[in-house]
């Protein structure tokens, strides 16, 4: 009873392999045939067109309404999150009294990308930006201002 | 003059030189320079476009710097690999270490030179040319394990003896295949293998001889890729996952040999897979099938194909067999070392014995298509 089981396998095998090995074949040739799912970017070049995936993290960036205001508040949580000293707040008070954001320091040259400051915000105030051109001549430039103007807008 | 018996440059040779040893000297060196030229020429080319098809294969776009479409990448790398040190390991066998690199290559080019790239285009025609090949191709083992040995190094030993058992025994089933091919034409002649296919598509040994043919060729493609020694079949090299194999010691020119090789051998294995299955030299052509309305049409358009020379036509036969080559190479994961030794002495040396035998009885009772 034994050889027509072996047999059996033997063919059965043969033909499967044969199929997986065309499966194989198909997909690496519907990858040749459609140059419009190749994602390498020309990046110098279509530095003007360059599209990046909406996800990808490259600095942390603060939005800024048509008015120029932005949402943060100065509560200090997002430094607080920050494990490697990224982000300095320095709050300052307004002519009420009232303490408010002075200057948002953020220090690209230390930054992880790691999210946590924007995951901290209670506010919506800071993102996650494209942006990765991050080469600077001097290690000052490295410290960014985020905010464009100080207090709450 | 007929175009197709003629020896045309060799014969022109000879006419106009005063002694025969002119003609002979004259001669050899057209052939070899013929020869070197088909080899090595290409050789550029096809790493280029080995690199852009493993690109495009992944989502890629492969070198696109230097050059147009990165054209050139390939003379910079050439360039980069000869000005680089060539070192002698401490213990090598000096002789054997610089003379292995030339053995493939020479295999290659004795393959190269009995392959017709046309009606008059072939440097020898020994009439037992199907042996010759076998026996030439066999350098290449003899290469691959002097390097192995004269490196005095243990694991390029272990590779070179990986590689030589992978390469001899796929050369069994890969002379099975060209005797297979000898048994159907009736010659082992390699330009009579070609004029035996003369006709349409269906006249090629692929399809002439039914299901024998596309089994032959499937099987050949097999044993070629594994003799080779490209991926799947790479485990002589393996860069993922060993070190380099027999050439760990090997650098700069005498590295480029090995790298040569294996891409004159790849030419020459598709031109032999051309020849015996693929009509070789002669152009591609629609079969009609006797049906009246499309017979003129087939024909009309047949004769513009056939405008194109041979050699045109083996060289797309040869860049098309090149390309499927890439692709097993760029799609397949690469199996275990026994599972390649099983696959050949297991299921492709049965296989190609028991094609043989029905080839020969295809033959008794004329089932090979007219």
């Amino acid at each position: 009873m034994a050889a027509p089981v072996i047999l059996d396998t033997y063919f059965k095998r043969t033909v499967l392999g044969a199929l997986g090995l065309l499966k194989g074949m198909s997909v690496t040739l519907g990858y040749f045939f459609r140059p419009s799912r190749i994602l390498t970017e020309q990046y110098p070049e279509n530095r003007k067109t360059l599209k990046l995936h909406p996800a990808f993290r490259g600095e942390v960036i603060m939005p800024h309404d048509e008015n120029g205001d932005h949402k943060c508040t100065g509560c200090t949580l997002c430094e607080k999150a920050c494990p490697n000293a990224t982000i300095s707040v320095l709050n300052t008070k307004n002519i009420a009294g009232k303490k408010v954001l002075g200057k948002y320091i953020y220090r690209i040259d230390q930054c992880t990308l790691c999210g946590l400051c924007i995951e901290a915000c209670p506010f919506d105030a800071i993102h996650m930006g494209n942006g990765f051109e991050h080469a600077r001549t001097q290690r000052d430039g490295f410290d960014l201002i985020l905010n464009k103007k100080e207090g709450r807008g | 003059m007929d175009l197709s018996t003629t020896n045309f440059i060799g014969d022109l040779v000879r006419e106009y030189s005063p002694y025969s040893w002119v003609a002979s000297i004259v001669n050899g060196v057209i052939a070899i320079v013929a020869i070197m030229a088909v080899g090595v020429g290409p050789s550029p080319m096809l790493i280029w476009w080995e690199r852009k098809v493993a690109a495009f294969t992944q989502a890629r776009l492969g070198p696109m710097r230097v050059g147009p479409w990165g054209l050139l990448q390939t003379v910079c790398d050439v360039i980069k690999l000869l000005f680089k040190e060539l070192i002698t390991p401490h213990g090598a066998d000096k002789l054997l270490f610089f003379l292995a690199p030339a053995l493939p290559l020479t295999g290659s080019f004795l393959v190269l030179a009995v392959i017709p790239w046309d009606h008059n285009l072939q440097v020898a025609n020994p009439g037992m040319g199907v042996p010759f090949i076998i026996a030439v191709s066999s350098l290449g083992i003899l290469g691959t394990l002097l390097a192995g040995w004269s490196s005095n190094n243990k694991f390029s030993l272990l590779g070179a003896l990986r590689c030589g058992a992978q390469m001899i025994s796929y050369e069994v089933s890969l002379s099975l295949i060209m005797l297979f091919v000898v048994l159907m034409s009736g010659s082992a002649d390699v330009r009579e293998i070609v004029l035996s296919q003369q006709g349409n598509v269906t006249d090629w040994w692929i399809i002439k001889a039914p299901f024998l043919g596309i089994a032959a060729f499937v099987m050949y493609m097999i044993s070629a890729t594994a003799e080779l020694n490209r991926g799947p079949f790479d485990m002589s090299e393996a860069e993922q996952e060993l070190t380099a194999g027999f050439h760990t010691e090997y650098s700069s020119t005498a590295f480029a040999m090995f790298f040569l090789a294996e891409y004159i051998n790849m030419v020459a294995t598709s031109a032999l897979a051309s020849v015996f299955f693929l009509g070789g030299f002669l152009p591609f052509a629609f079969p009609d099938f006797g049906f009246a309305p499309i017979v003129g049409v087939v024909a009309s358009i047949n004769g513009a194909l056939a405008i194109l020379p041979g050699f045109f036509w083996m060289a797309g036969k040869i860049l098309f067999l090149i390309t499927l080559f890439m692709f097993f190479r760029w799609t397949y994961p690469r199996p275990r070392v026994d599972q390649l030794m099983s696959l050949e002495w297991k299921f492709l040396l049965p296989a190609n014995l028991i094609l043989l035998g029905l080839g020969a009885v295809f033959i008794a009772f004329g089932l090979i298509l007219p």
